[in-house]
């Protein structure tokens, strides 16, 4: 049997490459010149199977109309905003993603990033590596975590691991989904402003679709308010970026901690200069062991698909 | 206007006097100003004893701010002194057998700071598996576009947690690590059968077992320096220390070692030796390497008032 064509568009991580390397031909896009991509996919394509796609690319419609012999999409992530999944549909390709593995992580950093805006954990460590603590006396008082109701907008595998976390804090949890929840014993609201109006901390944890484009605007950070904490562990897309750094320019919102922005890796600089923003560069998964089971995972799924078996984590 | 426990002999409209050595918050102070007559020793341009011996003979009460040490002096220097209140909930600062000795009552801030500091554990021990400061460090100089990806940190999901001291703080820190999928096991004086979680004899031997330990106990002869070389040897280099309790609880000096030569995998450190000084060597630690170290005077809120929660 063809050893199978995986395309790769982009460096991911090294364990999962050595391994994609070991069973299959290995095509890297990032090999070519921007300028050169489309012959190279052209090219390639009669050997392209599979591709591999993450957070920051995927296959759009434009790459899965290129690749006519396109089985399947694995996903080295569980967001699928980079896959065209209704061409996928249509075309009869199958996607895979890495749910479940990677939920510890981003759950763990999400409520890391509330304690660290409201505590100011960054700010104070930055005040001791200073010296400051030395000529200015103590670091000032900061509002605590525990006890804060969290609203959740999307109550999935990651905003229930948020959610227990936080209960363990306690925390009152309420969410926003499309649907309510059955068994569980947290607040719903069927209206996002009334989530945000009514909740100290707000935890994106939803999927990034059309639907959820923006979907914390002007209103919802307006509704949030001047006391209140975004936390972004999702999608950049999922928040009206402009709308958030003039939020927080003008204390309409009293804080952000995010891992995720809308064109990275570029993070609007004014916030660089805010203390009551906690910025890091989408490592929501980002361990060694969590990113060693997504590959597993990833490989698991090709493995699956090449000896015909069914897919372990299939979404299409 | 006095409490209905007025001391005998005193006017009602006579509010007591209580005595402050170092500056209280406003509302603190708000809130005290309305129940006593506040002697401010630093308002006066006297030296302290002077201070004291014009001011302070009849004192029956002082109110102990930022950790200032009581000790037999200051109090040879309070004939009247009944009572002494801390804001904090540590008490090492304070005397204890002399105040036992003169008869002078001590009460501390009991649990009500607990949560906080349990958070503030639980938030450095995130912060150095995860290296969120010096991820917001690499984002806010602009690195992220230059260098790409930051390099990847730790999951704390399956880590031991080895609770040095399983008191107020040390069970509110073991509550919330449970929830993230941590074990948890600790050393304390005696055991706590109340709760699920296995004992071990000693620092050195939780420390066996343990790939974090956060040290939550309170400072005495007995603790001082609890984790010593053996127990950060036993912790081995990967190790995680989080010390919220008093700097004088882990061998500092040892400790800035280990972090040099690379044999402790991390530590989040809220308290220091000889606040508010911290080892230089530590500030050179950065990105690659799990270190946080944090300025703490947030845990050391010197009193809750009565209304707003400080934010």
């Amino acid at each position: 049997m063809e050893s199978l064509g995986v395309l790769l568009p982009i460096p991911m991580n090294a364990y999962l490459e050595s391994e994609l390397d070991r069973r299959y031909k290995v095509f890297r896009l990032w090999e070519s010149p921007p300028e050169r991509r489309q012959d190279f996919i052209r090219a390639n394509a009669a050997a392209i199977r599979a591709v591999v796609g993450n957070s920051k690319a995927g296959a759009d419609a434009d790459t899965i109309d290129a690749l006519p012999r396109l089985e399947i999409v694995a996903c080295f992530s569980v967001g699928l905003d980079k896959v065209d999944l209704a061409k996928c549909r249509e075309r009869g390709i199958r996607v895979t993603n890495t749910p479940d593995v990677l939920t510890d992580d981003v759950a763990d950093l999400a409520i890391g990033l509330a304690i660290a805006v409201l505590r100011r954990l960054c700010q104070a460590d930055r005040f001791v590596r200073s010296g400051a603590w030395l000529s200015k006396g103590g670091y000032k008082l900061t509002t605590r975590f525990s006890g804060k109701t969290i609203g959740i907008i999307g109550l999935g595998r990651i905003g229930l691991a948020v959610a227990k976390r936080a209960e363990a804090f306690g925390c009152p949890i309420s969410y926003y989904s499309r649907s309510e929840k059955p068994n569980t014993n947290y607040k719903y609201y069927s209206n996002l402003i009334d989530l945000a109006a009514n909740c100290h901390v707000l935890v994106v944890a939803c999927p990034l679709t059309e639907e959820t484009y923006h979907i914390v605007n002007r209103e919802v950070l307006d509704a949030l308010g001047p006391k209140g904490v975004l936390v972004n562990i999702g999608r950049g897309p999922h928040v009206d970026e402009p709308e958030l750094v003039a939020a927080l320019r003008e204390g309409r919102l009293g804080g952000a901690g995010l891992d995720v922005f809308e064109q990275e890796p570029d993070v609007p600089e004014e916030l660089f200069g805010m203390e009551n923003v906690v910025l890091v560069p989408h490592v929501g998964s980002g361990t060694n062991e969590t990113r060693n089971a997504m590959a597993d995972l990833v490989i698991g799924n090709l493995e699956a698909h090449v000896m015909n078996k069914p897919l372990l984590t299939p979404v299409v | 206007m006095a409490s209905s426990s007025v001391p005998q002999g005193r006017p009602e409209t006579e509010r007591p006097q209580l005595l402050l050595l170092r500056p209280p918050l406003a509302a603190l102070d708000e809130v005290l100003s309305g129940r006593f007559e506040l002697l401010k020793s630093w308002e006066s341009p006297l030296p302290l004893d002077r201070f004291l011996a014009t001011h302070a003979a009849n004192v029956r009460a002082l109110l102990v701010i930022d950790l200032f040490t009581v000790d037999g002096p200051l109090l040879d220097a309070l004939p009247a002194l009944r009572f002494v209140c801390t804001t904090s909930a540590g008490v090492n600062h304070i005397d204890l057998g002399e105040c036992a000795r003169r008869g002078i009552a001590v009460a501390n801030a009991g649990t009500v700071f607990s949560q906080e500091v349990a958070e503030y554990a639980v938030g450095l021990l995130i912060d150095v598996l995860r290296r969120v400061s010096a991820c917001d460090r690499y984002v806010r100089r602009g690195l992220w576009p230059r260098r790409g990806d930051y390099p990847l940190g730790s999951k704390l999901g399956g880590k031991r947690v080895g609770i040095v001291g399983l008191g107020s703080i040390g069970s509110e820190v073991a509550k919330r690590l449970r929830a993230f999928g941590c074990p948890i096991s600790y050393f304390s004086r005696s055991r706590k059968p109340q709760f699920p979680y296995a004992y071990f004899p000693s620092a050195a031997d939780l420390a066996a077992h343990s790939d974090v330990l956060v040290v939550a106990c309170a400072l005495t002869h007995e603790t001082h320096h609890i984790i010593d070389r053996d127990v950060m040897a036993a912790l081995g280099k990967d190790g995680i220390i989080i010390n919220v309790g008093r700097g004088a609880l882990v061998d500092e000096a040892e400790l800035v070692k280990r972090v040099m030569r690379g044999e402790i995998g991390g530590a989040g450190l809220d308290v220091f030796e000889h606040e508010p000084a911290v080892p230089e060597e530590l500030f050179g630690v950065d990105n690659g390497s799990a270190f946080t170290s944090c300025g703490h005077a947030n845990i050391r809120v010197v009193f809750r008032p009565l209304s707003a929660d400080g934010g």
